[in-house]
Order: structure tokens, then C-alpha cells, then sequence
């Protein structure tokens, strides 16, 4: 072998080693992209992924704000989170705010407004670039809401201890002024960096049989609107033009149900009022039942599921936080058909649909898309968002909502729901007692009602879930003074 | 030179192309020239790596002090010491090996230093402070070798002795009172509490040296055939007895030191040596064949590569995350990349120090994290340049035992590069070993920085090739 061979058989080799090295760092050119391209977001959803976490509460978490107040705010936290999230009013707002976790999830407007109130919003985007490249530390946005700070803790406060949830709203705009969910939570619980607590915390509350973490104004089993869904029954007689509010039923005592032997009783357990024949209006002013079943049986059930889901029954709604939509049972025989137009048999209702029906006869039959958000400011102050009122539909006529108000407006002053009342206030109200099961378990207290001054007016649902039954006027006795309490809050603040 | 011929060819009137390309070859092998860019590079080196300092401690603590500028100060002094010695005793050695290896370098004391921040140490308990001290230690080293080694290839005499001190060095960590078990991994030796050394790494370049020296001797009869099996010519069976006095060694690493890394890296340098050396690649089928045997052995005998095998491909799995010795480590170290994503979160502003050994063996998840996909394609890029000029010398080295010597080193980095990196973003099964230049670790700056001195010194003697 000469030198120049030599040197030439190696070069070979050495030409093949250098393959082998460009090879393996293509290998590691192909890992590290599959890694940190390819794989990461998927990666970054992993749930032992701290990092994305500790991400989370790198930022400072917007405040959520009422009345100029937080009600949720991030304070400097000394451990490596960096913020601790606090609710300086904890369970009155908890059906409001919500609560946010270390990596647990979040509800409420924590929830709904999540990204917001990290920065994360499409709305954020470019702010997010700007504070990036000019170093600023990240900020969420704040969340100012439509709640009265007087309204809410009039509904606390009128509400007490007893199961029950009260909405009130802007019949002319749709905000959400109240919603109160009682048993409630404190939030701040779950706003603990010690995950292990925060989860016992939650098992907890899941456990226990009040179910304080359901929000009973918008979610949760729902309720049976009784007397307060014949609002719905007489508004789907006015707008078919057959009826009026003169227009005359039968007053029996008692009614038999067609094909069956069922009785239908007025909850005076008398007859509506002293003639052979009720009206309408004193039907809703006496909250009567064998008129409005006899009015259902005329009207069928399809009139009525029809002016059920103009009110939005059926209906899903983000008010931002998700509603449960309201049902009017279908396929209902006549005798069923007539239970339902006074709201018992399977009509299930939220406290907020309710107030929507008001809150549209209120507002002459106009219903505005209820809202919870006033406004979302960035950290610099700048509006990010300012939704407008949102017309949701036109369920009735300006009439019917007239006639449906003077018969409201008579049932406060005269009829079932006089502890609505408020001296030199217009104050329309109904109630209800829906029966909600067999084994005498406690009856569904309503009272839905607004009130109007020159400037200002108020929608309100209240129900209330005693411990137990007691003989007579419950609703009116319980509910109502709930209603004018927050009315009352409302309209003087 | 230059004045005789250009006038020549002016006079004869006809321009020689030899005359020219001379011509060329004379201003490129200027030493000066090679030298100045150098240090032209080394100043780019050594602002990235005083970027990275500072930027670190700005993303970290919102502040800048003088601490992260003595560290750059630091590295700067000493690899322009480094710098003025080649001007002096290597004029004509590559010029851009010095400022890749100050980067790799530089930045690693910067992410040294971030770690150092997240778990709130300074003074000498400070990684970064120790770190910068045995770059000085190392480059002092780099110097001396170079000063004293004029003419490397007296190295092939002392093959012999080099292969002496390799196997020392590799049994040292057994020896009773001076061994320690990091880890697992009986790699290391320490005098009481304060130094401990990995001796291994400094075994590689002896090791290097004595096959480099041994294939020198040895190619000619290692080259010759002996039976054609199944289409390939084996060499003769009494040839085979070094690659398996060398596979047994690695073995016995693997069994006594428990450290799968090393043995793997030994094995590959001895076989893309004789490779290179024989240009047969019967023995690269040979030596693949020795790993395989050795792999599933291990396999189902020593239960840490059981775990390591298990880690790697079942890293998700909950049962392997939660394992003692399981994915922990692996899992946290990718989620930190993909933390990064392609840009990384900047300087001081990540996670890093969530995984364990984010200063040490994660360091690259470390810097992945931080600089992004765009930093460890950067890092690996300047990876691929040292090796690659390594190689170069290869190509252009003037005789056997520089050639050997220049691959085998320039491969050793490559590898244990492609080990470790290869390790953390789940390539192959991690073993555990120092990232060059990169890594928290005396030994391993030593060893590394003694490699770049061995190169600058075999690529200077490359006449009159030029930079290119």
C-alpha cells in the first residue's frame, strides 16, 4: 500500500463517519422539533404538566367587580404562585363569581370569563405581544359586572338561611341586578394553594345533601313554577285574540279531569271569588286554578309550549355563565295539558326564566337578553369590551303586556301577593305554591313581581324551598316580602 | 513570496493558474489572518455568552448587577489567554473551534447561573461560581497542553501509557475510600467532601490517544481478510482480540460502575476508530453485533437498564412516572421543552429548575425551555461545527496517527452529544452523561477543554489547507 492509497482509504471511512454524525444529529434536529413543536401542545395539556399551572398564576388574575368593589381580586402570594386569588365577600357572591382552583377548574364568572381574566382573550391578543416585548409582567383584565351590590345583599339578607335563590334584572336592559343562591359556599376555600385541602373542601360540599355549590338562580334540578307560569297561560290566551282578561270560566269548587277522577281544587279551596263565573283577572288576582285549567284545556298544549318557548323555555343561554334552559313538558293528554297551565304536572323552571317572563310583561313585551358583564377593562384601563343591550325577542304584544300588568299590579294591591307592596312604588306581583311530589315533600314558594318608579324599574324571581309545609299563604307570606325586599334595594339605590 | 511571483507572471506575460491559486494559498495561510478571525469570532463568542448572563439575571430578578458581568469577564480572560497562546505556539491551528467551544461554554455557565437564581444560592455554594472556576482550571489546563505538546504525534510513543492511565482512571472509582456512588453510577472519586471527579471523562481522551496510536501500528495486519461469512469478510480470529479486550472493558464498566453512558460512548469510539483505521466494515458488524449481545444481557441482568429501557419507551405511563428511578425526571424535562415551544420563554423567565439536575444532565431541557426550539437547533448547530471541524482534520491531517486521533475525539464529542441529548428528548433510552462545554461539572470542562487543545493543536498541523 502506497501513502497516497493509504490516505485515500481513509478518507473513505472518515467520509462515511461523517454521515453517521450528520445522521445522528438529524436524529436529534427531528427529537427536539417533535418535542417542542410538534408534541407541545399536547404536552402542555398534560395534567402533570406543573408548568402550565404555575403558568396560570403567573398572571395576575383580573379583578371581578361590582359596584366599583372587588368581589374577586389576586393579592401578592409569597409562595410560587405568585397570586393568591381572594373573594373579600366570599358567600355572597359565590353564586356570582364562582370559584377558581390551582388547576382544579373554575365556575361562575371565573369560568365563563376565564380567558379575560388571564389575558387570554382573542381580545388581548395584541396587548399580550406589546407587554411581552416591553417586559411588563402579565395581567388579566377585570370583569366589571351589572350586579347592585344593595340588590344582592337584600337577597341575602331577605332569603336568610332558607334553600331558595332570588334573580332580579333590568327589565329595560337585561342586566342581571341580583342572583343569589342559598345554601351557598365560601369561595376563598378554593382558592388555596394546598390542592390536597381544595379537594376535600370540594368532596365535601359535593356530599352534602343541601348542595350548597349548585347555583339554584340559573342551574341545578330546576323548579316547578306552580302559580307563576300562569302568567305564561294568560299571556297565550291574550295573544291568541280568543280571550281577554273579562273573558268568563266556569267557578266550581272542585273540577274533575277529563278520563280521570283527579280533582283540581283552588288553593283557597274554595271558588274563585263569589260568581258563577271568574274572570280571568281575578283568576290571576286570586291565583285560582280550576279557571286557568279550563283556559289550558281550550288553548291546548301546543299554544301553550308555543308562548312558553317565546319566553325562551327550551332555550340554552349564556348570561356569560351557561343557564339551564326551562321545559314545557310535550305529549301531554288533555288532563295533563290542564295541570300544566298552572304550572304543575312536568313544567320545570330557573328562577331566571321566570324573572325573564316578568321582566318582558314589564318591559311591554319586549324581552331583553339577560347579561351579567358591564364591562371588561385590560390593565391599562382600556374598554376591551362593553356588550350593548340585546333585544332576545318579542313574546308579546305592548296590550297583552299591558292588560298582564294591571292584573300583576291588582294582585299586590289587592290580591294574593300584598306583601309585595311598596307605598309609592307601582309594584306588580304573582305568586305561587307549586306541589312538587308525592310524600308531601316541601312545596316550591314563588313570587315574581317588578316595580316601577319614574326613572327606574326591577324584575325579581324569588323561590323559596321551606323545611316544611305550612298551612296557608305561604308564598305570599315568604316569597313576596323577599321580592319587594330587592325591589325595594333596587329602586332605591 | 508573494512580490517574486506575481511580477514573474507579469513579465512572461501569460498568467499561470499555479500562480495564482499559490498566490491565494500564501495570503490564506497568513497566520495572522486565521488568528484575527479568531479572535473576531471570539468577541461575537464572548457577547452572546455575556448576554446570556446578564439577560438571565434581568429575567430572573428583574435587576442587573456586577456578578453575571465578572462571570463573562471571567470566561473572556481566560479564552483570550487561550487566544494569545495559539498566536504564539499554534498560529495555524482552525479558528473557530476556540469560539464555538467559548459559546457552549459560556452559555452553560449562563444557565448554571439561572438554576443558581431559581434555588437561591451564591457565594462557592453557587454551581455558576464553581463552574467558572474550573473553566479557569480547565483552560490553564488547555494551555499548558498546548504549550507543551509542539508535536502531538510524540503522543503515539506514549500509546501505551496513555492506555495505563485510561484503565487507572476508570478503576479509580472502585478503589475503597476515594469511590463514590452518585446516583447510582459509581463514576466518580472524591478527597474528602470538597472535589469530586468524574475520572472517566478524562479516560476518553487517553483512551483515544492509545487507539488512535494502537490502529496506527495495527491497521495493516487488522486490514487484512479472513473468511467470507453470509457476504461479508470478517478479519482473521486472531485479529479480533482488541475489540474484545475493549468490549469487555465497557462491560465491565456497565456492570461494576453501573454506568450505561460511558460504556456506550467507550465502545462507539473504539469502533469508528478501527473503522476508520481498517476502512472494514466487518467490524462495525462485529461491534454491533457485541452491543446487542452486551445490550440484552444487561437487559436481563441488571435491573437499572431494565428501568432505563422501561423509562424510555412507557415515560408516560403513570406506574413508570411514579417508579423510584422511573419517567419523572425524563417527563419533566420534556414538559419544560414544550414549555419553551419554538422561541422559549427568555432568559431567567422559565421553569427550569422544576426538573431535577436542570444544571447537569437536563441542562439542554434547561436551554430548550428558555431559548426554544430556535436555541437547541443553534446549540446543536455549534455542536455540529466543532465536530465537523474536528473531522476536517481528519480529512487533512498529514499522517495516520492525527487522522485516527482527530475523528476519534471530534466522534466523541458527536457521541456523547447525541447520548445525552438524544437521552432527554426520549431519541434513545437516557444514560447518564455531561453535555460538553455545557454541563455543571469540573471533569467534564477538564476533559473537554483538554480535547479542544488536542484539536487546535492536531489542526495546526494541517499546512497550508486554509480555513475553508
Amino acid at each position: 500500500m502506497t501513502g497516497v492509497e493509504r490516505e485515500q482509504s481513509m478518507r473513505r471511512p472518515i467520509r462515511r463517519v461523517s454521515t453517521l454524525l450528520l445522521v445522528m444529529f438529524l436524529g436529534l434536529f427531528g427529537s427536539s422539533t417533535m418535542i417542542q413543536a410538534v408534541q407541545a401542545d399536547s404536552l402542555h395539556a398534560d395534567p402533570r404538566n406543573t408548568r402550565t399551572l404555575y403558568d396560570s398564576f403567573a398572571v395576575e388574575r383580573g379583578s371581578i367587580v361590582v359596584d366599583g368593589v372587588q368581589v374577586a381580586l389576586s393579592t401578592p402570594s409569597n409562595d410560587e404562585f405568585e397570586w393568591q386569588r381572594e373573594y373579600p365577600m366570599g358567600p355572597l357572591y359565590a353564586p356570582v363569581t364562582g370559584y377558581n382552583t390551582l388547576g382544579q377548574g373554575n365556575t361562575g364568572i371565573e369560568g365563563a370569563m376565564n380567558a379575560e381574566l388571564t389575558g387570554s382573550a382573542n381580545s388581548q391578543f395584541l396587548d399580550q405581544i406589546l407587554a411581552t416585548l416591553t417586559g411588563q409582567d402579565p395581567a388579566g383584565s377585570s370583569v366589571e359586572l351589572t350586579i347592585d351590590h344593595d340588590a344582592q345583599q337584600a337577597a341575602a339578607d331577605a332569603l336568610g338561611g332558607r334553600e331558595g335563590a332570588v334573580v332580579a334584572l333590568d327589565p329595560e336592559t337585561g342586566d342581571v341586578l341580583a342572583m343569589y343562591s342559598s345554601p351557598t359556599f365560601d369561595p376563598n376555600a378554593f382558592a388555596s394553594h394546598n390542592t390536597a385541602a381544595v379537594t376535600e373542601t370540594y368532596n365535601q360540599l359535593l356530599a352534602d345533601p343541601e348542595q350548597p355549590l349548585q347555583n339554584r338562580a340559573i342551574a341545578g334540578d330546576l323548579y316547578y313554577p306552580g302559580s307563576v307560569f300562569k302568567l305564561v297561560t294568560v299571556a297565550a290566551a291574550l295573544e291568541s285574540g280568543r280571550f281577554d282578561m273579562q273573558s268568563e270560566f266556569d267557578n266550581p269548587e272542585t273540577l274533575t279531569l277529563p278520563q280521570s277522577t283527579s280533582e283540581v281544587r283552588n288553593a283557597s279551596r274554595e271558588a274563585c271569588g263569589p260568581g258563577e263565573q271568574a274572570t280571568l283577572e281575578t283568576s290571576l288576582v286570586l291565583s285560582c286554578n280550576i279557571p286557568i285549567a279550563q283556559l289550558g284545556q281550550e288553548l291546548g298544549q301546543d299554544a301553550l309550549a308555543e308562548q312558553a318557548a317565546a319566553f325562551g323555555y327550551g332555550q340554552p343561554l349564556d348570561i356569560p355563565l351557561d343557564v339551564t334552559p326551562s321545559s314545557y313538558p310535550t305529549g301531554l293528554d288533555e288532563a295533563q295539558t290542564m295541570l300544566t297551565a298552572f304550572g304543575q304536572y312536568d313544567v320545570r323552571v330557573t328562577p331566571l326564566q321566570v324573572a325573564m317572563t316578568t321582566a318582558a310583561i314589564a318591559n311591554d313585551g319586549t324581552m331583553m337578553r339577560p347579561n351579567m358583564v358591564d364591562r371588561v377593562l385590560a390593565p391599562n384601563l382600556d374598554v376591551l369590551d362593553d356588550p350593548e343591550p340585546t333585544i332576545q325577542g318579542n313574546p308579546i304584544s305592548a296590550e297583552t303586556a299591558a292588560a298582564l300588568r294591571g292584573a300583576m299590579e291588582l294582585g299586590v294591591s289587592e290580591g294574593l301577593a300584598s306583601n309585595a307592596a311598596i307605598p309609592g312604588v307601582t309594584v306588580g306581583g304573582k305568586t305561587g305554591t307549586a306541589e312538587t311530589g308525592e310524600n308531601n315533600e316541601p312545596f316550591n314558594l314563588w313570587f315574581t313581581g317588578y316595580g316601577e318608579t319614574d326613572d327606574r324599574s326591577v324584575a325579581v324571581a324569588v323561590v323559596v324551598v321551606p323545611d316544611e309545609n305550612i298551612v296557608g299563604d305561604t308564598s305570599n307570606v315568604i316569597a313576596a316580602p323577599i321580592g319587594r325586599a330587592v325591589i325595594e334595594a333596587v329602586l332605591n339605590s | 513570496m508573494t512580490d517574486r511571483t506575481a511580477p514573474s507572471a507579469l513579465q512572461t506575460g501569460i498568467v499561470q493558474l499555479r500562480d495564482v491559486t499559490e498566490a491565494i494559498r500564501v495570503r490564506i495561510r497568513n497566520p495572522a489572518k486565521l488568528r484575527n478571525l479568531e479572535l473576531f469570532l471570539l468577541v461575537i463568542a464572548w457577547v452572546i455568552a455575556g448576554g446570556a448572563m446578564v439577560l438571565v439575571q434581568l429575567g430572573a430578578l428583574q435587576r442587573v448587577d456586577l456578578f453575571p458581568l465578572q462571570l463573562a469577564a471571567g470566561l473572556g480572560i481566560l479564552t483570550l489567554a487561550l487566544h494569545i497562546a495559539l498566536r504564539i505556539v499554534a498560529r495555524e491551528a482552525d479558528a473557530i473551534i476556540l469560539p464555538v467551544a467559548t459559546v457552549l461554554n459560556g452559555l452553560g455557565i449562563a444557565m448554571i447561573y439561572r438554576i443558581d437564581i431559581a434555588e437561591g444560592v451564591t457565594g462557592w455554594d453557587a454551581a455558576s461560581m464553581r463552574q467558572i472556576t474550573w473553566t479557569g482550571i480547565a483552560l490553564v489546563v488547555a494551555i499548558a497542553a498546548i504549550v507543551v505538546v509542539r508535536n502531538h504525534r510524540v503522543l503515539a510513543r506514549y500509546r501505551f501509557l496513555a492506555m495505563a492511565i485510561a484503565i487507572i482512571l476508570l478503576v479509580l472509582p472502585l478503589v475503597p475510600g476515594i469511590g463514590r456512588t452518585i446516583n447510582g453510577a459509581t463514576v466518580w472519586i472524591g478527597i474528602g467532601s470538597i472535589v469530586s471527579l468524574q475520572p472517566g471523562e478524562l479516560a476518553k481522551i487517553a483512551l483515544a490517544i492509545f487507539f488512535a496510536g494502537y490502529l496506527m501500528t495495527a491497521r495493516d495486519s487488522l486490514s487484512v481478510v479472513g473468511r467470507k461469512v453470509l457476504g461479508i469478510r470478517f478479519p482473521r480470529l486472531r485479529d479480533l482480540g482488541p475489540i474484545l479486550i475493549v468490549w469487555g472493558m465497557c462491560m465491565l464498566v456497565l456492570v461494576f460502575q453501573r454506568d450505561l453512558g460511558t460504556s456506550m460512548l467507550y465502545f462507539g469510539l473504539f469502533l469508528v476508530m478501527i473503522y476508520v483505521a481498517t476502512g472494514r466494515r466487518s467490524w462495525m458488524f462485529i461491534g454491533v453485533g457485541l452491543v446487542a449481545l452486551g445490550g440484552i444481557a444487561a437487559y436481563f441482568v441488571l435491573g437499572y437498564v431494565q428501568r432505563r429501557i422501561d423509562a424510555w419507551i412507557h415515560a408516560f405511563d403513570q406506574s413508570v412516572y411514579e417508579a423510584q428511578g422511573g419517567s419523572f425526571q425524563i417527563v419533566q424535562g420534556v414538559f419544560g421543552m414544550a414549555h419553551g415551544g419554538l422561541l422559549g420563554t427568555g432568559l431567567g423567565l422559565g421553569r427550569p429548575d422544576i426538573t431535577p439536575y436542570a444544571n447537569s444532565d437536563y441542562i439542554i431541557p434547561s436551554l430548550g425551555e428558555e431559548l426554544g426550539l430556535a436555541g437547541i437547533f443553534a446549540i446543536l448547530g455549534l455542536y455540529l461545527i466543532l465536530v465537523s471541524r474536528g473531522v476536517r482534520v481528519g480529512f487533512q491531517g498529514p499522517d495516520d496517527f492525527t487522522k485516527l486521533l482527530a475523528v476519534g475525539l471530534a466522534f466523541a464529542i458527536g457521541l456523547q452529544v447525541f447520548i445525552v441529548v438524544g437521552g432527554v428528548t426520549r431519541l434513545i433510552p437516557l444514560t447518564g452523561l455531561t453535555t460538553p462545554f455545557l454541563a455543571a461539572g469540573g471533569s467534564s470542562l477538564l476533559a473537554n477543554w483538554l480535547i479542544v487543545a488536542l484539536l487546535l493543536r492536531l489542526s495546526d498541523s494541517v499546512r497550508g489547507r486554509g480555513i475553508a
